[in-house]
């Protein structure tokens, strides 16, 4: 029989499948690294795969998955909107480079 | 129906009734509103990593092997797994085990500390400063040290913790809550480090 502990926070044999699933993942960003692709195709596979070790560790290493759903979508909207927010200075790091479009 | 009844119709039942909408310790609480801070400054020394490595042409590749970083990443996962083995015996009430796995964990955290040190000073005595490298910009210095230096001080604080609140837990002072709540914030420096791993330093690697 669980307890309720258990059926709160999943069994062990949950939280090992995800520490193996991270080391997976971690293992597949070292493989992306000795690719022969160009940096910006090696930028988003990594990223892609760092977001998905990220959800797995909130999810269920950090327990996110069995807190009330009201503090998981307040906490991840607030958190996108800022991480989102941040993002918009990367048409200037291009023009520091290419000199454009700002500078013809 | 009252007054009082009608302003409170339209609300979330926990803002009316007393009952905390998100059903959490205050302790709790406050670490995940640490972490979302923490998010957000971390995220915000990458962004600005990104942005100087985007916009600069001669930007170093100054690491020749991905062993160390490998070891060191699977140490810290490896921490973290610890860290829901403590948690868990902590709420099965298994007080002894949640005190040795606590300093399992610290133990790993420590390791993960000397080989981040480690590789600072190689670093180092190839002649890379906060300012100066042999490989080219000067600004990959400051970024890699700014970066995983902030990493770096949390995983020592991290350890600190560990070790503090896993002896008071062993004590009596402390329960299983106490060790739940240093857990998410040892779980978030792992977090942390799955993002500094990629783009710190396998984007940088010699080909």
């Amino acid at each position: 029989m669980s307890t309720a502990s258990e059926q709160k926070n999943g069994t062990m044999g949950r939280d090992l499948v995800v520490y193996l699933c991270l080391l997976a993942l971690a293992a597949i960003q070292f493989v992306i690294a000795y690719e022969n692709i160009d940096g910006t195709q090696m930028f988003v596979r990594m990223l892609i795969v760092a977001l998905a070790e990220a959800g797995l560790a909130l999810l269920f290493f950090m327990h996110l998955w069995s807190e009330k759903r009201m503090f998981m979508w307040s906490a991840g909207i607030f958190t996108v909107f800022v991480l989102l927010a941040m993002q918009y200075g990367w048409t200037d790091s291009f023009r520091l480079v290419n000199g454009a479009p700002w500078a013809k | 129906m009252s007054q009082a009844d009608l302003t409170m119709v339209g609300h979330a039942p926990g803002l009316t009734t007393g009952i905390p909408p998100y059903s959490m310790t205050a302790k709790k609480m406050a670490i995940w509103l640490f972490i979302i801070a923490d998010t957000a400054t971390f995220a915000g020394c990458l962004v600005a990593y990104g942005f100087i490595r985007n916009g600069t042409l001669n930007w170093p590749r100054p690491f020749h092997s991905i062993t160390n970083v490998a070891l060191m990443t699977f140490i810290l996962l490896t921490s973290s797994l610890t860290m829901l083995l403590a948690v868990r015996a902590a709420k099965a009430g298994d007080k002894g085990t949640a005190f040795l796995w606590t300093m399992v964990t610290a133990v790993g955290g420590l390791i993960f500390a000397l080989l981040h040190i480690r590789e600072w000073l190689a670093l180092i005595d190839e002649g890379m400063t906060m300012f100066h490298n042999p490989w080219g910009t000067g600004l990959f210095g400051a970024s890699f040290f700014s970066i995983t230096g902030l990493h770096l001080l949390h995983v020592t604080g991290g350890v600190i913790a560990l070790l503090a609140v896993g002896a008071r837990y062993k004590g009596g002072r402390y329960n299983a809550d106490d060790l739940e709540v240093t857990g998410l914030y040892w779980h978030f420096v792992d977090l942390v480090w799955m993002f500094v791993v990629p783009f710190v330093y396998l984007l940088n690697l010699t080909h």
